[in-house]
């Protein structure tokens, strides 16, 4: 809460202190940095040495003004086949951090160039714990060793995959590669990779008085909602320790990335958080309308907002329902998908389709609002704030409920900070920081709502502000409602994917660009951009670099439930079974969007 | 062959009728279920889905029975077959009109508790046969609970047994003809309708198999007929608690003279029956610490004064 506080406070003064901090980096680290890089979404980028990387790191979580309390993402680019890279250091594979200041609500870049015979470079999991996850994910990917790092074993891909997948030479399609089969021998090792060994994770197989037991959690159990599995160390059914394994649902969404056309890759981050539909496509379209230079007109923000909007309820009922199903109460989930279903029913009128529309276009959306979409959305604003309210009494009010849920699984801001939490998790810890608020996109800011947040950071309070955020988004729906700007629904611009089509039969420039951007997709320009969004269960990312092609070059995917999920056995250990099961509950994660 | 208590067309029909009606639940469950969670439920085999059960049955019975390689054979074999007996027996004591039953015992409470007792031993004996870890998580949890709640369902029921001065279900249901012993025992009746449901281990009480924490529990490597008799001994467990609730608060078969005595304690029962099903569709599961301290904390102390002040109150209407 102090904390929280603290931040509200500090951020008065951000703009004053954005400027001062690249200059004490300059003056502090000087020769050192070997370069700054200008990116078009205006994040300060620095590339450093790797001997540097620590010390500038150090540097900027603790002392730096304003800090950096989050290492909001750690990923990799392949370096090898990149053409337009002026201005930037000689590198092979370039490590790329992208922290996240909440005092100073700034955001900063660290680049590390590396040369293939070399890959290593100091691990930074213990200035931010949550690197430990990212920087696996990078080894897995890219075969990056990051020295002093705790247990550097494969995190996506089983334990027995060859080669890293993220590496331009390693085939993107299976028919690229030899027909898979799988012998009895091969069965075999497969399985014996699966095996958890405690030993590996330097845990004891007995304490003093009791043999622990090893109980493998997942990836198929009724509670884990998809295929994930944690292996825990149990005295009795209380939690010394688990260990999350993630990966079962890996689809290699940011290879397909390099391979899609910006346009084409559009119906696959539907599939990324597959319970957040549109909500998934705004970050992507809007960082490749930055690179584009596209300005969208009025109209399509606020369809966008209000699509979004609605997946949002439709997520969070989702989570409410099974949040009280996972502690016993079997209910609920029944009623909240009739909510759901009705929702859905609105937005299969407007786009086509339910859970997956795909529906936002670079530049634009696939159509204009269908007649008599008023009426629909005026129904769904009429019977949700009274069945909400029938939630409460019946969830949220519930004794039972209460006692399974307050007190557990608690987490300070601070805590979240190290672990990387964001959205309704780092809410429920006291900071009312919201990423529509603090960096209004799509227009968020001439919308009227308020940030709901909680202070105690248990299962209770995650679900609480939740719930709330429901009803905020219903402001926010009634507002799209009340004040849809009259226009087009997609921009004017060359780059607009599918582009305007009344001047195509009238002039041959209109023609040949709508001939190019529909066959073969917009060539987007140079560049390298990051957006990100609040999303249904926190902050989504996306981080393009286009290399003037019809394709990305790399597609970068920062999800917030792959974050959450490593946040499990901090906030798990010493509760019971029960307990754990509630806390995943109250996390709100979807496997395919931690695994991608 | 005449309808008196212990007669082979009773025994026969008795076992049958229970049997069945406990078959029927499953869909009666499940379309009640439905009904109070906005969906339909069961509805697609024969009229209203009536002939479901006889789809699940048969498709249970012709589902290959296969007992896993590393289970411990006979005593996984025997498990089921505990479950299915011991409630079946107690059916034995259950006095459903004047001349319906099969027993009448003197001893009719003791030997339903005696029974209920037995009933543990088929859980335990599932779990840990099974060599399974969560079976054996739910035979930890299932023994402890069982064990607890048998505890103040004996004692909630003395409060009665004191009353009438008998433990012969039949002499208690008679002795209510003046009046349902749900109102002087109050108590006694919430905390045998709680522990009942914990021995039947149906949610909020499902602990031993609470499918979010540990899959099936205690059944969890169960398949085919064997899983169906856990099944249906759960279902049997049901109507024998509510038939217990009937005989020994409400007044049994007892009632106004328009329909027949076992109409009259069909409908009871049946509605103990409904109000269990919405039990389980509205309130959450407890965490199993706290059931067992809510438990030995709280119904135990409660149900002594219970006994105490029953006692006490029996005493000075003696004129002792």
């Amino acid at each position: 809460m102090e904390i929280a506080q603290n931040i509200k406070l500090d951020n008065d003064r951000k703009a004053a202190s954005a400027g001062a901090l690249l200059e004490e980096i300059e003056s502090r680290f000087g020769a050192r940095i070997l370069a700054r890089q200008s990116t078009c979404d205006g994040i300060p980028t620095f590339w450093v040495e790797r001997a540097t990387l620590k010390d500038l790191m150090r540097f900027l979580k603790h002392d730096a003004d304003p800090r950096f309390e989050m290492l909001f993402d750690l990923t990799a680019i392949d370096e090898r086949l990149r053409v337009n890279r002026q201005g930037q250091p000689d590198s092979e594979f370039t490590v790329v951090y992208h922290l996240m200041s909440f005092r100073g609500n700034t955001d900063l870049r660290v680049k590390v160039p590396l040369q293939d015979a070399d890959l290593s470079l100091p691990t930074v999991s213990d200035i931010w714990p949550s690197a430990n996850w990212y920087e696996r994910e990078v080894w897995d990917m890219f075969g990056v060793r990051f020295d002093g790092h705790p247990n550097l074993y494969r995190l996506i891909l089983p334990p027995t995959w060859e080669g890293h997948p993220l590496r331009k030479e390693h085939p993107a399609r299976a028919t690229e590669m030899e027909p898979f089969s799988l012998d009895e021998d091969k069965e075999k090792i497969e399985q014996e990779a699966l095996k958890f060994n405690p030993e590996e994770w330097g845990m004891a197989r007995k304490s003093e008085n009791s043999e622990f037991m090893f109980l493998n959690l997942g990836p198929n159990h009724p509670s884990v909602h998809g295929a994930f599995r944690i292996a825990l160390q149990l005295d009795g059914e209380i939690l010394v320790d688990a260990v999350p394994d993630i990966g079962y649902h890996h689809r290699g969404a940011e290879k397909m990335g390099e391979r899609q056309s910006w346009h084409t890759f559009i119906p696959y981050t539907d599939r990324i958080d597959y319970l957040g539909g549109v909500m998934n496509n705004l970050p992507y379209v809007m960082a490749v309308e930055k690179m584009a230079g596209i300005e969208v007109p009025e109209r399509v923000k606020v369809i966008r907002v209000m699509l979004a909007e609605m997946f949002r309820i439709c997520s969070h009922l989702l989570f409410y329902g099974t949040f009280a199903q996972d502690v016993g109460q079997l209910s609920p989930i029944f009623y909240m998908f009739v909510e759901r279903e009705r929702i859905f029913n609105i937005i299969e009128s407007i786009c086509g389709a339910r859970m997956h529309p795909g529906w936002f276009r670079i530049g634009g959306v696939a159509q204009d609002l269908p007649r008599g979409w008023e009426e629909r959305v005026r129904e769904l604003l009429d019977f949700m704030p009274k069945r909400l309210d029938d939630y409460d009494k019946m969830v949220m009010n519930n004794g039972i409920l209460k006692r399974r849920t307050q007190g557990v699984g608690v987490y300070d801001t601070e805590q979240a900070f190290d672990w990387a939490i964001t959205g309704p998790g780092l809410r429920a810890t006291g900071l009312e920081w919201d990423y529509r608020k603090q960096r209004p996109y799509s227009g968020y800011e001439n919308f009227d709502f308020d940030v709901p947040y909680a202070i105690n950071g248990d299962c209770y309070d995650r679900c609480a502000v939740r719930v709330e955020e429901m009803r905020q988004s219903l402001r926010i729906i009634k507002q799209c409602l009340d004040n849809m700007p009259e226009g087009h629904y997609k921009s004017d611009h060359p780059l607009t994917t599918p582009p305007r089509k009344e001047r195509t039969l009238q002039d041959i420039e209109t023609l040949i660009n709508h001939f190019l951007n529909v066959s073969w997709g917009p060539v987007i320009p140079p560049d390298e951009v990051s957006v990100a969004i609040e999303a249904t269960k926190g902050i989504n990312g996306y981080y393009l670099v286009s290399d003037g092609n019809t394709t990305s070059y790399r597609t970068r995917i920062r999800t917030p439930s792959f974050a959450h999920l490593q946040m499990i056995p901090e906030i798990s250990r010493g509760f019971m079974l029960p307990d754990l099961i509630a806390i995943i509950a109250s996390i709100d994660f979807v496997m395919a969007d931690v695994d991608r | 062959m005449r309808w008196e208590v212990g007669s082979a067309l009773n025994i026969v029909s008795i076992l049958l009728v229970v049997v069945v009606i406990a078959a029927m639940l499953i869909w009666v469950e499940r379309r009640l279920l439905g009904i109070w969670q906005e969906r339909l439920g069961p509805n697609r085999v024969g009229p209203l889905g009536l002939l479901q059960v006889v789809a699940d049955m048969l498709k249970i019975f012709t589902k290959e029975d296969w007992t896993p390689p590393f289970a411990d054979k006979f005593s996984f074999i025997l498990a089921p077959a505990i479950i299915m007996t011991v409630v079946l027996m107690s059916f034995s004591v259950i006095p459903f009109a004047p001349g319906v039953g099969i027993i009448d015992s003197n001893i009719g409470v003791l030997f339903v508790l005696a029974m209920a007792s037995l009933g543990a031993y088929s859980v335990m004996l599932g779990g840990l046969s099974s060599d399974n870890k969560y079976a054996l998580l739910g035979s930890l949890r299932a023994a402890a609970q069982m064990v607890s709640y048998e505890v103040f369902m004996g004692i909630s029921l003395l409060g009665i047994v004191a009353l009438t001065g008998s433990f012969n279900l039949r002499e208690i249901v008679q002795a209510q003809a003046d009046g349902w012993y749900v109102f002087p025992q109050i108590i006694g009746f919430i905390i045998f309708l709680i522990a009942g449901v914990a021995e039947s281990h149906r949610l909020p009480f499902d602990i031993p198999e609470a499918e979010q924490e540990i899959c099936a529990g205690y059944h969890t490597e169960y398949s085919g007929m064997k899983f169906g008799m856990f099944f249906v001994g759960e279902y049997l467990g049901l109507v024998l608690i509510s038939s217990l609730i009937t005989a020994l608060f409400f007044g049994g078969w007892l009632g106004p003279g328009f329909l027949p005595p076992i109409f009259w304690f069909a409908l009871k029962a049946s509605f103990f029956v409904a109000f269990f099903i919405l039990m389980r569709a509205a309130i959450p599961r407890p965490r199993y610490d706290q059931l067992m301290r809510y438990g030995w904390l709280f119904l135990l102390p409660l149900s002594l004064v219970n006994l105490l002040v029953t006692g006490a109150v029996i005493l000075a209407g003696s004129g002792g």
